[in-house]
């Protein structure tokens, strides 16, 4: 019995997330008692193979083709396929990144199986072998805002856990990491859906990975101003986000937008300005290391589920903080 | 080129500050919340919308749930869509597998008394349950090629580029006509509807195709509150003065090094 863990990468950078599912997926085969191995689709994924020991796997597949240089979800969707006829596993997980459901989303179409997204928790059936018993999940609905528990009856588990679950930690005695590659029939049908081309946007830290982001909501008023947010935020060294509510209303582009149908961040520090705090928003933000909100309204969502809070104008606070901030560097 | 484009739609609560769960944990409580397109899908019905304009052709707007959910095709007509299809669920929520079963017979229904769609848009996921999978099971078993978190679309005559949105820039895919993508927030910004077409969408036809589909694999036993976060919210001050705390804060977390 295996548990086979779909590595995500990109021309052979292995994300962080790529290691919240090899953790995940370690935590499933030790509670099934069985072996974990992994996948990686395309031959610059073997150079990844020692990491992938180090968090406990024991077999790593790593399947070759000339399609596999990039990526693609056809191509890797039905390189996972294959294997799956080949090695025959129990579980085939990953994590909830645009990837990985993508992905998974296409090997379980193949398959005319389910797939349960953005998992919490996966309690395996009482029998391991029986694989009519129904296993028990827990997933995320809302973005994270609430939890569904779930079953699936399937002969072979497909599943991603939620991006930010679990986090990612090396076994206490490494998997022997031993590469099996594997050469899968690809074609025409899976070659339509590679990438072909990309543009870089943006330099330097992006909303997703800036270790300071100060966002400004309704209360914001204008487009304009948000020149006070950018100023605080170039002092910091991080990033300007928004709610929703100001993309709507065409003050930011769409790329700055931190929720659940924009960026979703981990900075050491968010600072909402101006911002109620809906569901929508609070998910993007949920996964701050500390978060500040100014606002004129204590009672605010923000407010209340902030660590710190300013209740106070954002249009005065804001310049305040920039100007004490060059005080003390003494400019 | 004239574009026959289909756009499949979700209704779902739209929500404030919390969700609440009905006491049977199967549904969220809407008695006090209203209901909207899930937010992927406003704009997936944008672009229809706005392509259409540029190349002619028709927008079919297709949805399964509730018949309640006849106010968000009527809402779609009322931004541009021309015909509109609803598969009427018993209002319990379809698995995902359930559901793409249903929309796949409802397309080909569709294509088969309307004409082949050009394209078929689907949100990348749904606001509420969020399976990331109905738009690509049903591209499958259409036999068409889809991808997923699109915010660009340019139709050309063989072919569709999508650019999909990546943390520093974006990827770019060609793919065959017909093609399916899911689509992201950002793709556009949407319209609100005219007098004029709040008035057309209330007589504009609406076609209700009863499907009778068995249930997937997967099944929902219960929704439920995650832990609330405690959070004892420490105040810095109630004016400007607190920026000298605030800044005390940055210098304590360091990140004002730089």
């Amino acid at each position: 019995m295996t548990v086979l863990v779909l590595i995500e990468h990109d021309r052979g950078e292995a994300p962080e997330a790529a290691w919240e599912g090899l953790t995940a997926g370690r935590h499933l085969a030790e509670s099934l008692g069985c072996e974990l191995a992994a996948v990686v689709a395309g031959e610059a994924g073997a150079a990844l193979a020692d990491e992938i020991a180090e968090y406990g796997a024991d077999v790593v597949h790593v399947a070759e083709h000339e399609l596999l240089g990039d990526y693609g979800p056809d191509a890797w969707a039905e390189t996972v396929r294959q294997l799956i006829d080949d090695i025959e596993p129990t579980a085939v997980v990953g994590v909830g990144t645009d990837r990985g459901n993508e992905v998974l989303a296409h090997v379980a179409a193949r398959l005319d199986l389910p797939f349960v997204a953005n998992c919490l928790a996966v309690q395996p059936g009482d029998d391991p072998d029986d694989a009519d018993e129904p296993w028990a999940l827990t997933r995320v609905q809302w973005g994270g805002s609430l939890l569904e528990d779930a079953s699936v009856t399937a002969g072979l588990k497909l599943l991603t856990y939620a991006h930010h679950g679990v986090a990612a930690e090396p076994a206490d005695s490494p998997g022997a990491g031993s590469i099996e590659t594997f050469e899968p029939t690809l074609g025409d049908a899976e070659a339509v859906t590679i990438i072909r081309d990309r543009a870089v946007e943006s330099q330097g830290v992006t909303l997703s990975t800036a270790p300071v982001v100060v966002s400004g909501g309704r209360g914001v008023g204008s487009a304009d101003g948000f020149a006070a947010l950018e100023e605080l935020a170039e002092l910091l060294g991080g990033r300007v986000g928004c709610s929703r509510a100001v993309t709507n209303n065409g003050w930011r582009p769409h790329r700055d937008q931190v929720g659940q149908t924009g960026t979703r961040i981990a900075p050491e520090i968010y600072i909402a300005t101006g911002i109620s705090g809906a569901i929508q928003h609070w998910v993007g933000a949920m996964a701050s290391k500390k978060i500040l909100a100014i606002n004129t309204d204590p009672e605010a969502n923000m407010v209340v589920k902030a660590d710190y809070a300013v209740i106070a104008d954002l249009h005065e606070v804001v310049p305040a903080i920039s100007a004490e901030i060059r005080r003390r560097r003494g400019g | 080129m004239s574009l026959r484009i289909l756009v499949c739609v979700k209704r779902v609560p739209a929500p404030g500050a919390r969700i609440n769960v009905t006491d049977d944990g199967q549904s969220v409580e809407t008695a006090h919340l209203g209901f909207t397109t899930s937010p992927h899908e406003e704009c997936a019905l944008e672009e229809a919308v706005q392509l259409t304009e540029a190349n002619g052709g028709t927008v079919v707007v297709l949805t399964l749930g509730p018949p309640e959910a006849e106010e968000q095709l009527r809402y779609a007509a009322s931004v541009g869509a021309h015909e509109l299809v609803l598969v009427p669920t018993d209002g319990t929520a379809w698995d995902p597998q359930r559901t793409a079963t249903a929309l796949t017979e409802a397309i080909e229904a569709q294509e088969a008394a309307g004409g082949a769609f050009d394209l078929i848009l689907f949100g990348n996921e749904s606001a509420d349950s969020g399976g990331f999978q109905v738009g690509v099971r049903v591209a499958r078993a259409l036999g068409r090629p889809i991808v997923n978190g699109i915010k660009g679309i340019e139709v050309g005559a063989e072919s569709v580029t999508a650019r999909r949105a990546v943390d520093a820039g974006s990827e770019v895919y060609e793919l065959p006509r017909p093609a399916v993508l899911g689509v992201k927030e950002g793709l556009n910004l949407p319209r609100y509807p005219t007098m004029r077409g709040r008035l057309a969408s209330k007589k504009a036809e609406l076609v209700t195709a009863e499907l009778d589909v068995e249930a997937g694999g997967q099944r929902l036993v219960a929704l439920r509150q995650p832990e609330e976060q405690v959070s004892n919210t420490e105040l810095l001050g109630d004016s400007p003065a607190a920026a000298t705390a605030v800044v005390d804060l940055l210098e304590e977390l360091g990140v004002l090094e730089s």
